[in-house]
C-alpha cells in the first residue's frame, strides 16, 4: 500500500469513529470535540485528494470559525441543567429504518460499478491561464473566473446570514 | 491510489451518521453538529470527483458549501440563544409552539 492509501483509510477509520462519538456522547461537549476530530480528519482526506486549499479551508472555517462558534453557544448556555436530561428520543426503531435504507441506496449505486459512476465526458483540464498549476492559484482562478456570480451570491448569502443572527440574539432596546 | 468508490461510501457512511444524529438526539446543539456531518459528507464527495475528473469545480462547489455551513451555523446558532432566552432549554421536545 502507498502512503496515500494508508493515510486514506487511517483518516477514514478516524472519521467515522469520531463522527459516531459525536451521535452517541451524551456530554454536549464530548460532542462538540469529537466533531473537532471528525473535521480534521476530513480535513485529513482532503489532503490526500490533492485538494490542498480546501484542507486549510476546512481546519481555518470549520474547525476555527463555526466549532468554536459552537463550542462559545454551549458554554453561553447551562450545560449542566442539559446533561441531566434524557438525550435521545425514543424513535431508533425510525432511525434504524432510514440507516438502512439510506446506505442500501447509496451502496447500491456505488456497487453497481465505477462505469456508471463515469458521469461525463472528463471536463476539459482546469483553465490555467497563467499557466498555473498550484491548488490555491487553480481554485482562485476558477472561482473569480468562471464563477465569479455565484461567488457574489454567496457573500449576500453570508451578509443576510450577519444581520439575521445579530437582529436574532440583539436585546430589546427601551424605544422598542 | 485509493479507488473513488472508497470516497463515496465514506461520504455515504458520514451522511447517514448524521441522518441517524438529527433522528435519534434530543439536544438542539447536537442536531447542529449533525447536519454539519451531512455537510462534510457532500464534500468529500465532491472533492473526490473533483480530483478524478481533473477539474478544480468540484474544489469550489465545496468553498459554496463550505459558505452555506458557515450561515447555517451562525443563524442557527442565534436561534438557539434566542430560545434559551425563552424557554431556557435545549431540548426540541419542549420546543412545541407550531406543533399542531
Amino acid at each position: 500500500m502507498s502512503v496515500e492509501q494508508v493515510l486514506f483509510y487511517v483518516f477514514a477509520a478516524l472519521a467515522v469513529i469520531s463522527a459516531l462519538s459525536v451521535i452517541t456522547l451524551k456530554n454536549v461537549v464530548h460532542s462538540a470535540v469529537a466533531l473537532a476530530a471528525t473535521l480534521l480528519s476530513v480535513a485529513g482526506i482532503f489532503l490526500t485528494l490533492h485538494a490542498e486549499f480546501l484542507a486549510g479551508v476546512q481546519v481555518i472555517v470549520y474547525v476555527g470559525g463555526i466549532l468554536v462558534l459552537f463550542i462559545f453557544v454551549i458554554m453561553l448556555i447551562a450545560i449542566e441543567k442539559s446533561i441531566i436530561e434524557r438525550q435521545f428520543n425514543r424513535q431508533w426503531a425510525v432511525a434504524l429504518i432510514t440507516a438502512v435504507l439510506l446506505m442500501g441506496e447509496l451502496g447500491f449505486v456505488v456497487w453497481r460499478g465505477p462505469d456508471s459512476l463515469v458521469l461525463a465526458e472528463p471536463l476539459p483540464a482546469s483553465p490555467s491561464v497563467l499557466g498555473v498549476t498550484g491548488n490555491s492559484q487553480l481554485v482562485g482562478e476558477t472561482l473569480y473566473g468562471q464563477y465569479l456570480l455565484p461567488f457574489e451570491i454567496a457573500s449576500i448569502l453570508l451578509l443576510v446570514a450577519i444581520v439575521g443572527s445579530v437582529a436574532l440574539s440583539k436585546k430589546k432596546t427601551q424605544a422598542e | 491510489m485509493v479507488p473513488i468508490h472508497h470516497y463515496l461510501i465514506l461520504g455515504a457512511a458520514l451522511f447517514t451518521i448524521g441522518v441517524v444524529g438529527v433522528l435519534t438526539r434530543r439536544n438542539i446543539m447536537v442536531i447542529l453538529m449533525s447536519i454539519e456531518l451531512m455537510m462534510n459528507a457532500v464534500n468529500i464527495n465532491l472533492i473526490a470527483f473533483s480530483d478524478r475528473l481533473g477539474h478544480v469545480a468540484g474544489q469550489v462547489f465545496a468553498i459554496f458549501v463550505i459558505t452555506v455551513a458557515a450561515a447555517e451555523a451562525a443563524v442557527g446558532l442565534g436561534i438557539v440563544i434566542a430560545m434559551f432566552k425563552n424557554k431556557e432549554t435545549m431540548n426540541i421536545n419542549e420546543i412545541d409552539l407550531m406543533k399542531w
